[in-house]
């Protein structure tokens, strides 16, 4: 057995050939990308492919591989498409729509053997591979014969290889023309002239190409009632159900369209039926430090407060949150991770800021973290972030991610909230005056004690909020026992926490004699692994922690396995490292099973990786 | 507080005891604790219920000093500089409040020049105060950035970067109500701070305010002797209530001649009166202010009173067009939409 804490060797990746080779259809199960240079509308043919896709109910997920630009520099989308239901990032893709002459070289050398390529025939110098199936599209011609000019020959372009996709693969035109619908709401004359390009390239790939892939689309019935998001507007539509008043933030990649969302839900649905005036405010900051300390305010003067940023900017908001865990202050922060240390990869996602954020703050502080894995978590943390906040008197850290956070999810639809608001221990003027007030004294037990909030009319209810050192009457003191005191009590209020935060989940499965241990995003990928792990007879029980600080479930688990693999995208191991600390005892129970290199977990990653190291194991 | 006699109450029935706070730990003489007794004074006099009040600070000893004051009031002592986004929150969580912040030289023409700057530009309602000093107390003599250009301090040497102006910063920041005042002056700090109350949005009060253990030697402009000595009051200032005076159908701030008396109309339906002493001195006018703030830096002069005054800028809640009911306030079924609400969501994704 490995050391405690030893990383884990990564396997070479075993390519399997995409096409057996033996004329047999390959039927919903495949990755298509699609290279092309940002800032020129590929997004919205992507997102038509996806949908299409989605509306024929066969199970996809979408991930755009973008770059920090606002045009011109390459990128990718890909699209997994699974009639088995695993839709986590898989390379290389077997279908490639290379239409960025720029990098279609590199894109062509990843093809696997028996792959699709579909080029543009107006490219020079394109050497072809003879391996795999490849499809020339004239798209000047279309776009002359249809009489585009000018800026928007770009955004049409990329309707071509949607056109050609959907006559190779099979997929009906109808379910296009509803996902343009989608996309461009009630202007049917860009539906029209969309979907004029898609019919044109769909033609003349029938007439003039012949297909000799094996790779088709049929209808399914698995995406029934479901929708398509991204986990930011889920996590922004938690958050207005959950009852949201102020949030203010800075703009950060990727955490700006979870506000984007907000702002687009909130005047929609939170307006006062009575006034039509709002019950909400969303503050542009003029950084994260401004930002954070408007929600340390505002959670203060009773709000439900929250800010959304990414790494960069909770670096600037460690020193108010510092003072939000010690002046106990409700507030709510989603970190959407990025690739870090630094500026890093900006477009990339990460799970990198596990420690950071549990530790965030100088001194003794410890936060609970929320870890939602998919896009209904998002809206249901969304929700009882609040109410943890509140009920604990504390930041609570939310940890999404790139790709959770802006990619496309299909997910069943959001349940409305079961449980009313939690506002905690807050004091009225009336209750002042019955029980008196003491801010920092423990009258429960449970560390968590009672608030009251500025305007109440109670004379006895005001108190000097702050970050210096304080009694239990919140009264400034430099006294060793009551510097203790309090601390002592924060720490009984975090292993309160511990019971109040959303348990694990587990599957269990007969036999099985290893565990894995993860958070987040990297969900699909896990499911995927551990599908194909037990066909090959390595069976494998999953715990996904939802939330720090972990309680007795994770401990048993980890008490119940021999060998358990934390898996998590990342350098260092974090959550590796904070399980060990948490059971030292148990810690040579525990491998790390870390990367990080900008992309979504793989299934064959984590699948490799687990059974290269379990046959050195035994 | 004369013995035998029963303690004299507001309109409120409440006492000045009951707007004092802890006794201050600043050092005797410090300008800061003849300010914190104003405020105390003001706040009697205005019969503010406490309730409606918040105290806010930074850090450094102007940022203690809310302990000392409206010990009825909540309160929030926050981080270095940070006052403003601190105050923000607050007041758009609950817009009903009224704030009192505190800050000073090092908390807000340093570390914390950008929430200075961004507060003001929004026009949060809040009174601003900087007890200026030009010195950093707490960390024992520093030069602050409002220190003067050539000034010796017994540890820091002599300074040799000019002073930023916060009342210039001020008024390029957006804010329309700018005033200077000397804290050896009570009664005009008294005046400025009752009309500051009253004020739409953002109110910014620059109070010279003397250390005396680290900058008062008579040299420094931000000592006792040299405020005695040079400050040059623009007006004679004097708050009015509300229900003092009959309502005007039009009051200007502009078009009066020296010596005369002129009401300026607060936000609140209260009056400030100013008795203009120096001539052509035009509060309403903008460039004007920022012309005459940079002629008294040429010239060594003090001068103080209402530089600037424009209450035509909407405040942050204002621009946020939020129900009169604080969000603080806001009951559960306003807080959170309809099941149908969240099922015509859902439909538009699927």
């Amino acid at each position: 057995m490995s050391p405690p804490g030893a990383k884990v060797n990564i396997a070479p990746s075993t390519l399997e050939l995409a096409d057996p080779g033996n004329g047999q259809a390959i039927i919903n199960d495949f990755s298509i990308v699609v290279a092309t240079v940002n800032g020129t509308g590929s997004q919205t043919s992507n997102l038509t492919l996806l949908r299409a896709l989605f509306k024929m109910g066969i199970p996809i997920n979408g991930k755009n591989i973008f770059p920090s630009n606002i045009q011109g520099l390459p990128t990718w989308y890909h699209i997994r498409v699974s009639h088995e239901g695993f839709i986590a990032f898989r390379e290389p893709a077997e279908i490639l729509v290379a239409f960025n002459q720029v990098t279609a070289k590199a894109d062509m050398a990843k093809l696997p053997a028996g792959g699709v390529c579909l080029y543009s025939t107006d490219w020079r110098d394109i050497s072809l591979r003879d391996d795999v199936y490849n499809y020339g599209i004239p798209t000047n011609q279309f776009l002359r014969q249809a009489g585009v000019k000018g800026k928007i020959k770009d955004y049409l372009t990329n309707m071509i290889y949607v056109g050609a996709i959907v006559q190779l693969l099979g997929i009906k035109l109808e379910f296009i023309e509803e996902a343009l619908a989608y996309h461009f709401g009630r202007r049917q004359q860009l539906v029209d002239q969309n979907m004029g390009i898609v019919e044109m390239s769909y033609e003349w790939v029938a007439e003039n190409l012949e297909k000799e892939d094996p790779y088709q689309v049929v209808p399914l019935d698995q995406t029934d009632g479901q929708i398509l998001i991204t986990g930011n507007e889920a996590a922004a539509l938690g958050a207005v159900f959950g009852g949201v008043t102020v949030t203010s933030w800075y703009p950060i990649t990727p955490s700006t369209s979870l506000v984007d969302a907000l702002n687009d839900f909130l005047p929609k649905i939170r307006r006062d039926p009575d006034t039509g005036r709002a019950t909400f405010a969303v503050i542009q900051a003029e950084d994260e430090l401004a930002a954070a300390g408007m929600v340390m305010g505002a959670g203060w003067a009773g709000a439900r407060a929250m800010t959304a940023t990414s790494g960069p900017g909770l670096s600037l908001m460690s020193e108010f949150v510092g003072l939000g865990y010690f002046a106990e202050i409700p507030s709510v922060i989603w970190d959407i991770q990025r690739v870090g240390p630094s500026t890093g990869l900006p477009t990339r996602t990460s799970q990198g800021d596990i420690l950071f954020a549990y530790y965030l703050g100088h001194g003794d502080t410890k936060n609970i973290l929320l870890f939602p894995a998919t896009a209904e978590e998002c809206f249901e943390f969304g929700v009882i972030a609040f109410d943890l906040a509140e009920e604990i008197q504390t930041p609570v850290l939310v940890m999404s991610d790139l790709d959770l956070g802006m990619n496309t999810w299909m997910t069943p639809q959001f349940k409305f909230p079961s449980e009313p608001l939690k506002r905690g221990k807050v004091l009225s003027a009336e209750e002042v005056e019955e029980r008196g007030f003491f801010r920092f004294l423990d009258l429960d037990g449970d560390g968590i004690t009672y608030r009251t909030l500025p305007g109440n009319k109670n004379p006895k209810s005001a108190y000097l909020n702050r970050g210096t050192g304080h009694n239990r009457y919140a009264v400034y003191s430099e006294k060793p026992e009551d510097w203790e005191e309090n601390m002592e009590r924060l720490n009984r209020k975090f292993e309160t926490a511990r019971g109040m935060v959303p348990r694990p989940v587990i599957d269990q499965v007969d036999g099985a004699e290893i565990g894995i241990i993860a958070v987040g995003s990297t969900l699909p990928a896990i499911e995927e692994a551990r599908s194909k792990l037990a066909k090959s007879g390595l069976s494998s029980d999953f715990l996904r922690i939802r939330a720090l600080p972990t309680n007795d479930d994770t401990r048993d688990f980890v008490a119940n396995h021999k060998r358990i693999y934390v898996i998590e995208l990342n350098r260092d191991g974090q959550l590796h490292q904070l399980l060990t600390v948490e059971m030292p005892e148990m810690a040579s129970r525990l491998m790390s099973l870390s990367r990080i290199n900008g992309f979504p977990a793989t299934a064959r990653w984590i699948m490799n990786s687990i059974q290269a190291h379990e046959s050195v194991n035994n | 507080m004369r013995t035998g006699q029963r303690e004299k109450t507001n309109d409120i029935g409440l006492s000045r005891a009951d707007y004092s706070g802890l006794t201050t730990t600043l050092c005797q003489g410090c300008g800061h604790n003849s300010i914190s007794s104003q405020i105390i004074a003001v706040a009697f006099e205005l019969n503010i219920r406490p309730h409606e009040i918040i105290r806010l600070s930074g850090i450094g000893c102007s940022s203690k000093t809310p302990a000392y004051f409206l010990g009825k009031s909540h309160g929030f002592n926050s981080l270095h500089g940070r006052m403003p986004a601190v105050g923000t929150g607050a007041l758009i969580a609950n817009h009903s409040l009224l704030a009192i912040g505190v800050s000073g030289d090092g908390d807000t023409a340093s570390i914390g020049m950008g929430q200075f700057k961004h507060l003001m530009r929004r026009n949060v309602r809040m009174v601003y105060i900087v007890e200026n000093n030009g010195v950093y107390g707490l960390t024992k003599g520093q030069f602050s950035a409002t220190a003067d250009e050539g000034q010796e301090l017994k540890y820091a040497g002599t300074n040799p970067f000019p002073p930023e102006d916060l009342c210039v910063e001020a008024i390029t920041a957006g804010c329309g109500f700018v005033a200077r005042a000397f804290s050896g002056d009570p009664k005009q700090v008294r005046e400025l701070l009752k009309a500051a109350l009253s004020h739409r949005g953002t109110a910014f009060l620059d109070i010279i305010s003397p250390c005396v253990t680290f900058n008062n030697r008579d040299t420094s402009t931000k000592s006792y002797a040299w405020g005695k000595e040079h400050a040059e009051p623009l007006q004679d200032l004097a708050y009015v209530p509300k229900d003092f005076v009959p309502r005007m159908d039009e009051i200007m701030v502009t078009h009066f001649s020296p010596g005369e008396v002129k009401l300026v109309e607060l936000h609140d339906g209260s009056h400030i009166q100013l008795r203009k002493l120096e001539e052509d001195y035009d509060p309403a006018d903008r460039l004007g202010a920022l012309h005459r703030l940079e002629w008294a830096r040429q010239q060594s002069e003090f001068i103080t009173g209402l530089l600037y005054f424009n209450d035509s800028r909407p405040s942050m809640a204002e621009v946020n067009d939020l129900t009169e009911t604080p969000l603080t306030e806001l009951p559960a079924n306003k807080l959170r939409p309809s099941p149908e609400a969240l099922e015509e969501i859902m439909h538009s994704f699927l």
